[in-house]
């Protein structure tokens, strides 16, 4: 018997799934995630899996957000506990008056479950069992028989699961028609035995609108289709083998000579990181758009690579799909945690450009804008996205692209501008925007060739070692550097309604918490001024932002506010007024959280005086 | 100035080949190696390879890694475009360059630190996958440029110019080479040009991974006695298994030796090579065979030289990977871009 009102609500809550890794249960999970966006709401689903093949606990969580609110919430109503392992936290991690949907084929004793909660039995591996002899078959349609159950306690519609059953298994009739049937063996039985539905509701609605429902990785993949890789070279690593495996699946479709059959692209498995980024920057210095995709690990194996891309001035892309660290760190959480590594990866003095995308959308743009950017300024560009944004579905804007662009094939020198007797120089400023002009191998029989390498050289590509001409190159560095500020993606800025002194910078997947945190800290009286930073270097609105307001939160997933560092450095800000609100146990940062850490700062701040009012 | 440009004098009788160039065409800067080192030996004859097979200078990509080997690019072929890596990563490079751009000539310089320590797993990469190129490994079993440290190649028993005894052993990149399925590998010394030469315009024209070992002394640091990589020992243990000549477009194949002796391999890219068998049992079409030769004359203290495997029907990287002929590098937005009426039906999947 509860001793707490069961928690009622339609189209807002969270649920979570509790399943052993590598029992099939990911298909069924994502499909009620899908049902409940046909129904017209808004979702925000997220795996929690371990660096591990079979036997671990896995988790997926589906937030049903009528709101649109596209952060994690933390917290959860309804656990779907298909773990023994797990049992006794996923029982403890439900919220107060929520819900607990098990196998009730065992019984249980009543210590295992609490009185605040309401518990509902489903036999499932009774009714498999009954159903099914194959022990496969028995694994994989009890999860779609939970599917049907929840179907019936949380009031979905039938038809539409049915429909996406259809599309899923579209030519195969035989799964069609077995999938629907386990639907409805776990839906009668729930719909015949429990009290349906349940307080927590999924009522039709029309919130989704034209939104699309795509794994960053996979938009990232397809922007570097759309941007016009065509060499990939790759090494797998956890978050960030999918984009390659996506690029490979994007441009098998798309991407053959329609006549020969044969490949407009080269997609390499290398030996090891180091070997991928070697290809990409061979095949950039060759004239070739190329990428690589990887994770920290990944980056600290390419460094040495990216010191000869930013010296030697070769355009490449590094697609960074960001995971805790340091060292092997936790393999399959998120975090946003290798900022410094990537904005300064090498020895000596490098800068690096990073692009930081919010949402799959803005991957897939992004994505295809790096290999534009890295071929304009002759350098690494990195793709910073996280496994939060790389691994999960989102509800995104649709993607877009422009049929009248063209691509952005940066300074090249023509044979014909050779011809004309235009002095190349490769390393000559000509333009003053520290970006010089280069050639691709072959141009010209006579003129325009040159060596690229990583010593020292003068502005003619001349290997030399005279102090005043290493100084001079690398202050062209810096002017190139400059110039990039204004060609990478701006700032985003959003203010209170009323005038304020606090503001907040945040970046990538901490977004659509963040959003949400404004609500909540709203609704706390807290009033703060928004900067979303899409890259670095920073543009100069960053600087403008800091010097309009006393105190700025910098909002990361990291332990040492990694962008906070950069800005402090890159400014030569005082880090005072820069307030690090940090997240990183490898879970993605929630909008609770956030709204809390800085609505306790902000009460902190109206009964402390301020240390310059102090001072 | 940090470099020394060689004058553009050149004397107008000079001989010219079937495109017009001189040897003075293919030629780079002035070398700034040892008087007397191997390697410069060996710029010699890939310049006359290049000039012998009338390539066109600018149509070929020198690459190399670090090291006094990879040094060597800048002094030969100086019309072309030259990349001086990182130190034993150039067959990644490489390999990117050549999937830009089909259409060039890759010429891969490497040495034996550079290939056979920390680039050995990247040289073995790049054979085994078939990149079509040229690895010439300039090997002198010893690191010149930080004065005389064993390399991974030096024979154990071998001794240092300080006197050191090497007591690990050797790496044998030939063998290796066989083993990973290269496609075209010959070992050569750079003091005997006229192996030599014939062996490079081999590997230009072979359509598949070439690999060659030149046994390259150092001069400074590797010319002593009790060193297996100095020039009078391998003089004093070479064993060529045959001598080759290379014969482009339609000249006659010359048969001026007994008979019985030659053997004729066409090439993918119609050039023939005349092989002049000295070891009269050497067929150098049996991979299996020429690895059980190596060790077998190896293990007599032996270097063979010469072309020991060839495959002339040899396939690429482009080949497995089933890329377009036109050169990856030339696409441009309306040949790679599916455009947005595709992208709308993406968007539509994805609801």
């Amino acid at each position: 018997m509860s001793d707490k009102k069961p928690i009622s609500s339609v189209n807002d809550f969270v649920v979570r799934f509790a399943n052993v890794n590598g029992s099939g249960s990911a298909s069924a999970n994502e499909m009620f995630a899908r049902a409940i966006l046909r129904h017209g709401v808004p979702v925000s689903p997220r795996n929690i899996f371990p660096s591990n093949i079979q036997g671990l606990p896995t988790w997926y969580e589906v937030r049903v957000t009528e709101a649109g609110h596209l952060g994690a919430r933390g917290g959860v109503d309804m656990m779907v506990a298909m773990n023994p392992q797990t049992w006794d936290k996923d029982v403890a991690g439900i919220e107060p008056g929520g819900y607990l949907f098990y196998d009730s084929t065992k019984p249980m004793p009543s210590t295992k479950f609490r009185d605040d909660i309401t518990v509902i039995g489903v036999p499932l591996t009774a009714i498999t069992n009954s159903t099914y002899t194959d022990p496969r078959q028995r694994q994989l349609f009890k999860n779609i028989i939970y599917l049907g159950a929840l179907s019936a306690l949380l009031e979905m519609d039938p038809k539409l699961i049915e429909q996406l059953i259809g599309e899923q298994y579209k030519g195969k009739e035989k799964l069609l028609s077995s999938n629907v049937h386990a639907l409805h063996l776990g839906r009668d039985w729930a719909l015949q035995n429990l009290k349906c539905p349940i307080g927590l509701r999924v009522r039709k609605s029309d919130k989704v609108g034209d939104r699309i429902f795509i794994e960053g990785n996979s938009a990232a993949a397809l922007g570097a289709v759309y941007g016009g890789a065509t060499v990939c070279a790759w090494y797998p690593i956890t978050p960030s083998s999918s984009v390659a495996e996506a690029f490979t699946a994007h441009c098998k479709k798309y991407r053959h000579d329609p006549e020969t059959g044969k490949a407009k692209y080269a997609i390499v498995q290398g030996e090891d990181e180091l070997a991928s980024i070697g290809i990409v920057i061979g095949a950039s210095w060759n004239g070739a758009r190329a990428f690589t995709a990887t994770s920290g690990p990944g980056i600290s194996l390419m460094t040495e690579f990216i010191g000869l891309s930013y010296f030697a001035e070769i355009p490449a892309v590094i697609m960074n799909i960001q995971r805790a660290g340091p060292s092997t760190g936790m393999p399959t959480r998120t975090q946003q945690c290798d900022i410094i590594a990537c904005a300064y990866a090498s020895h000596g003095d490098t800068k690096h450009v990073l692009l930081f995308p919010e949402d799959p959308a803005e991957a897939f743009e992004f994505a295809a804008a790096a290999f534009d950017l890295a071929e304009r300024i002759q350098t690494t560009i990195f793709l910073m996205l996280d496994l939060d944004i790389g691994m999960n579905h989102r509800l995104c804007r649709p993607l877009k692209w422009d049929d009248a662009k063209q691509y952005d094939r940066g300074k090249v020198m023509t044979a014909e501008m050779l011809e004309e007797g235009r002095d190349f120089g490769r390393y000559l400023d000509v333009d003053g925007d520290g970006i010089p002009y280069r050639t691709y191998p072959g141009t010209h029989p006579t003129k325009g060739s040159y060596f690229t390498r990583g010593t020292s050289r003068d502005r003619y590509a001349r290997y030399s070692e005279e102090g005043s001409v290493y100084a001079d190159n690398m202050q062209r560095l810096v002017r190139k550097f400059e110039t990039a500020q204004d060609l990478v993606p701006r700032p985003l800025q959003a203010n209170a309604e009323r005038p304020t002194k606090y503001g907040v910078i945040y970046f990538g997947s901490t977004s659509p918490a963040m959003d949400e945190a404004i609500g909540l800290l709203e609704a706390r009286g807290h009033q703060l001024d928004r900067l979303r930073i899409r890259a670095f270097p920073f543009h100069s609105s960053v600087a403008s932002f800091l010097a309009e307001h006393d105190f700025v939160y910098v909002v990361e997933q990291n332990r040492d506010s990694q962008l906070r560092q950069l800005i402090v450095n890159e400014n030569g800000i005082d880090p005072v007024r820069l307030v690090p609100i940090v997240h990183y146990d490898g879970t993605p940062i929630t909008a609770r959280y956030i709204a809390k850490a800085i609505g306790d700062h902000q009460d902190h701040l109206k009964v402390t005086p301020l240390r310059k009012a102090v001072s | 100035m940090t470099y020394i440009a060689k004058p553009k004098f050149s004397h107008p009788g000079l001989k010219k080949n079937d495109l017009g160039y001189t040897h003075r065409d293919y030629e780079g800067k002035i070398s700034t190696l040892c008087a007397g080192c191997g390697h410069d030996s060996i710029t010699a004859s890939i310049i006359e390879a290049c000039y012998e097979l009338s390539i066109e200078p600018h149509r070929v990509a020198k690459i190399s890694g670090i090291g006094c080997s990879s040094k060597t690019p800048d002094y030969f072929l100086g019309n072309s475009h030259g990349f001086n890596s990182v130190h034993g990563r150039m067959p990644s490079v490489l390999t990117g360059a050549n999937l830009a751009n089909r259409d060039l000539i890759y010429l891969g310089v490497s040495g034996d630190g550079d290939s056979a320590s920390i680039g050995f797993g990247q040289f073995a990469h790049s054979i085994r996958r078939g990149v079509n190129m040229t690895y010439i490994v300039e090997n002198n079993g010893v690191y010149g440029l930080t004065k005389g440290q064993f390399s991974a190649t030096a024979d154990r028993g071998s001794k240092s110019k300080k006197g050191v005894t090497n007591t690990d052993n050797a790496i044998d990149l030939v063998a290796i080479a066989l083993q990973l399925g290269a496609t075209f590998v010959a070992r050569s010394f750079s003091g005997d040009k006229t192996q030599l030469v014939p062996l490079i315009a081999a590997a230009i024209g072979h359509k598949g991974a070439s690999f060659i070992d030149v046994i390259s002394p150092c001069i400074a640091f590797n010319n002593h006695a009790g060193s297996t990589k100095s020039f009078d020992y391998v003089r004093e243990h070479n064993d060529a298994v045959n001598r080759l000549d290379v014969l482009v477009g339609r000249d006659p194949i010359a048969v001026d030796y007994a008979p019985g002796t030659v053997q004729v391999v066409e090439q993918h890219d119609g050039s023939k090579i005349a092989l002049r068998k000295i070891d009269a049992d050497y067929d150098p079409h049996d991979r299996l065979g020429a690895q059980t030769f190596l060790a077998r004359h190896a293990a007599k203290g032996q270097i063979v030289t010469g072309l020991l495997y060839v495959d002339p029907d040899a396939e690429d990287l482009h080949s497995h990977l089933n890329t377009v002929e036109t050169p990856l590098n030339t696409l441009e937005a309306d040949m790679l871009c599916p455009g947005s009426s595709v992208l709308d039906k993406i968007n539509a999947s994805l609801r």
